[in-house]
């Protein structure tokens, strides 16, 4: 069995807030009398139980503000843990971020040795590293400039280039993945490469879910200050994905919609509603996506016509089509009919959060109900585009010039050979 | 030899010594937070008997590699602070640190004309100038440690909330700092000295012991009040007056030989006041008022020494006692 670098047993971490603390002798004087019990008491992390073997790469994900930060401070040693207990062997890494202890009135030079110094580098020791520092950062002939003059892209160079030196077993690492140009993010992605190949034991804070997927091994979701799940970082990432798509992925509607929504999210005649709009919680690479719908008729309808649109999380609307377009008809409807549809269409979106608009029309064109953001999905896809689809495109390549037997199947070998030509010209 | 939890069979509590030990790495095994150390031996948990020096190879090299390597961390740091402390504080000013000896020569010359020209306070001390000025110079040490000291800690609270590392290298630092421009004002006071061609004697060896002495006032104060400014921030207001009315309780500008005799024994119970006398007997003038002329032996320095060793072990004591929780606070 491996050996556990980091043990974490039943850790609890309370924080009393900082708004009931008396940091005034005055406020402490006018409340002597006062039984000091009397804090707001903030629970930040609650019964934490884990270990982490060495060489592991374990990801740590969860909302802002549900404990995964303190988690890492308390790893860290720079919070106590109310109880419980932790034990790290290893030579432990004590930076959580990039640039700590940087001072915009220093020069790169300076800021170089004072990283380095809190890294534990003496100063023969950065001088030795200090020319590699440099040239990794790509910054020859801006180090004698106050940091102050550096844009942020560089600043995050520098820090990321002496964080690169550090010799550690165990290495803590906070959302470091957030800043920095995708140059910068590519060359953060090598360097854990590098260290996971030397075996260095990872634990690592992020919300860049692709990066968990890639690097870790294994991952912890953090929801309200408790592990609620720890295991394969893909399931753990999709897991956290799922935390983003309204909570109620039902979104049931009352009888009739409330007034106030109805300004702007919902809006209509009103002669037929949706009662339940549902949308599946995610959705991976195989499956279709299908949208259950019920809607329950107020007053008679001649020719009902079902409505749906895709948007995505940036609002562009990805796809839609309605029940006329599609040639299904639904008929009519008399009052107080209830309608159950579905709506399956193949995964071609790309991975994401989705929003469905849904809407009732009849066949005059009077909407009947329009109800925008009733449900939401999660596409989950490999496939990181920026695009609005992925649908399964496929490549092929072949070669034309040099060796034999690759043709193309469509054309002539005659084109395939001045095509060739023109390649070598 | 590795912690393991079952080491740790019984129920751990935050209260446990093992528990404190294992989370905060400074009070073991000072090499766990040695991150970019040269030797970079694989994962050891020191355990508290592997802390306790190994007498038996009775080897003093020995223990000094375990000491420099257990401060190893601290030492880089407390250097990285210094320095770009010296490099920020005279950043844009044009005649840089030379401000540290102009500073002292500026208020000295004020003070001069004022009690010794003006007030002629000062006429039965022989260079009464130079007996002025080094009480300036050593309560300016006292001054700038506390005073740069109290807010130390809240300042580096970017730091601190950051990194795990020894806290009290920051108030170590602030003190070196201010130990820094003390060193260059003696320079200032040798030079009087010299000029007035005081004699000197073999008493002049008492200074080292002296400025040891107020090294460890100075610093007892600093780390008092930067971990209570931590909590309470009218520490630095209380601290403005306390340190006012200090300097007129301490006989800087007036000789002691002005104040009736028991009130004078009195203040010399302040190890600044001692120490200052003590300073200025051994350099400047044998007319001056010690503890050896008011008590009639040179004894009752046990006083002021003793209150200056409590101060420094409380003091020391509190700073550790508090320093789990400045990440929270600052």
């Amino acid at each position: 069995m491996a050996e556990a670098v980091i043990q974490v047993r039943s850790v609890c971490k309370d924080f009393s807030l900082p708004h009931v603390r008396q940091r005034t002798l005055k406020s402490r004087a006018i409340h002597v009398f006062r039984k000091r019990r009397e804090v707001e008491v903030q629970h930040a992390l609650r019964d934490i139980d884990f270990d982490v073997e060495r060489g592991e790469f374990l990801g740590v994900v969860g909302r802002n503000g549900s404990g995964k930060s303190t988690l890492l401070k308390i790893l860290a040693g720079i919070y106590k843990p109310t109880s419980g207990r932790t034990a790290t062997s290893g030579r432990l890494v004590p930076f959580i971020e990039l640039g700590v202890g940087f001072n915009p009135e220093l020069t790169g030079r300076q800021n170089i040795y004072l990283n380095g110094a809190l890294l534990g580098f003496s100063k023969a020791e950065v001088d030795e590293m200090y020319d590699d520092i440099v040239s990794f950062a790509e910054l020859e002939g801006y180090m004698d400039q106050k940091l102050k003059f550096y844009s942020s892209g560089m600043q995050v160079r520098i820090a990321f280039s002496v964080a690169t030196r550090a010799r550690a077993d165990v290495l803590l690492i906070d959302e470091v993945l957030a800043v920095g140009d995708e140059a910068f993010q590519r060359k953060c992605f090598e360097h854990f490469h590098a260290l996971k190949k030397r075996g260095t034991t990872i634990v690592f804070v992020t919300h860049n879910m692709s990066a968990v997927r890639q690097f870790c091994d294994r991952a912890l979701l953090i929801e309200d200050s408790r592990i609620v799940a720890e295991g394969d970082a893909d399931d753990i990432a999709t897991q956290y994905t799922q935390l983003f798509t309204p909570t109620a992925h039902t979104a049931q509607s009352p009888a009739a919609p409330e007034p106030e929504e109805a300004a702007k999210d919902r809006w209509g005649e009103g002669g037929a509603h949706y009662t339940s709009v549902i949308a599946p919680q995610a959705v991976t690479t195989e499956d279709d996506i299908v949208i259950e719908l019920e809607a329950a008729a107020d007053s008679d309808i001649d020719e009902a016509v079902f409505g749906l649109l895709i948007s995505n999380s940036s609002g562009t609307v990805v796809l839609g089509t309605d029940s006329l377009l599609r040639k299904t008809r639904c008929g009519g409807l008399q009052a107080s009919q209830r309608v159950r549809a579905q709506w399956s269409v193949p995964n071609v979106l790309s991975d994401g959060l989705h929003y469905v608009d849904v809407s009732i029309i009849d066949d005059g064109g009077t909407v009947h109900d329009y109800w925008k953001d009733a449900a939401s999905f999660t596409v989950v896809k490999d496939e990181k585009s920026p695009y609005a689809m992925t649908p399964d495109t496929t490549f092929t390549f072949e070669r034309l010039n040099g060796e034999s037997g690759a043709l193309s199947p469509s054309g002539s070998d005659g084109s395939a050979q001045s095509r060739s030509d023109d390649a070598t010209v | 030899m590795r912690h393991t939890l079952a080491h740790g069979r019984r129920t751990i509590g935050p209260a446990s010594p093992l528990a404190s030990l294992v989370i905060d790495g400074r009070q073991d095994g000072g090499d766990r937070r040695q991150p970019g150390g040269p030797e970079a031996k694989p994962a050891t948990l020191y355990t508290p008997t592997c802390l306790a020096f190994d007498l038996r190879s009775g080897d003093v090299r020995d223990l000094l590699t375990r000491l420099r390597r257990r401060y190893r961390y601290s030492i880089i740091l407390l250097r990285a602070m210094v320095a770009s402390d010296f490099k920020l504080k005279y950043q844009a000013s044009i005649l840089g640190y030379l401000w540290s000896l102009l500073k002292p020569l500026a208020l000295f010359t004020i003070l001069y004309f004022v009690f010794v020209k003006l007030l002629r306070i000062g006429v039965s001390i022989p260079h009464y100038a130079i007996y002025l000025l080094f009480g300036i110079v050593i309560w300016g040490l006292f001054a700038e440690t506390t005073n740069s000291g109290v807010p130390s800690l809240v300042q580096k609270a970017d730091l601190l909330r950051k990194i795990s590392f020894p806290r009290y290298v920051v108030v170590v630092a602030v003190g070196v700092s201010a130990l820094i421009s003390f060193g260059l004002n003696m320079i200032v006071i040798v030079l009087f000295v010299g000029l007035a061609r005081l004699p000197l004697t073999l008493d002049v060896l008492w200074l080292p012991l002296l400025l040891l002495e107020l090294i460890a006032f100075c610093v007892s104060f600093s780390f008092f009040l930067s971990a209570l400014f931590v909590r309470y921030r009218d520490m630095s207001y209380i601290w403005d007056v306390v340190l006012q009315a200090g300097f007129y309780a301490t006989p800087i500008i007036y000789p002691l030989s002005l104040v009736h005799y028991a009130f004078a024994r009195f203040l010399l119970f302040n190890p600044i006041a001692q120490i200052i006398q003590d300073a200025r007997y051994v350099l400047v003038t044998k007319q001056t008022e010690t503890m050896t002329q008011a008590f009639g032996t040179p004894w009752a320095r046990v006083v002021p020494v003793t209150i200056t060793i409590a101060l420094l072990t409380s003091s020391v004591l509190f700073f550790r006692q508090r320093s789990p929780s400045f990440a929270e606070e600052a």
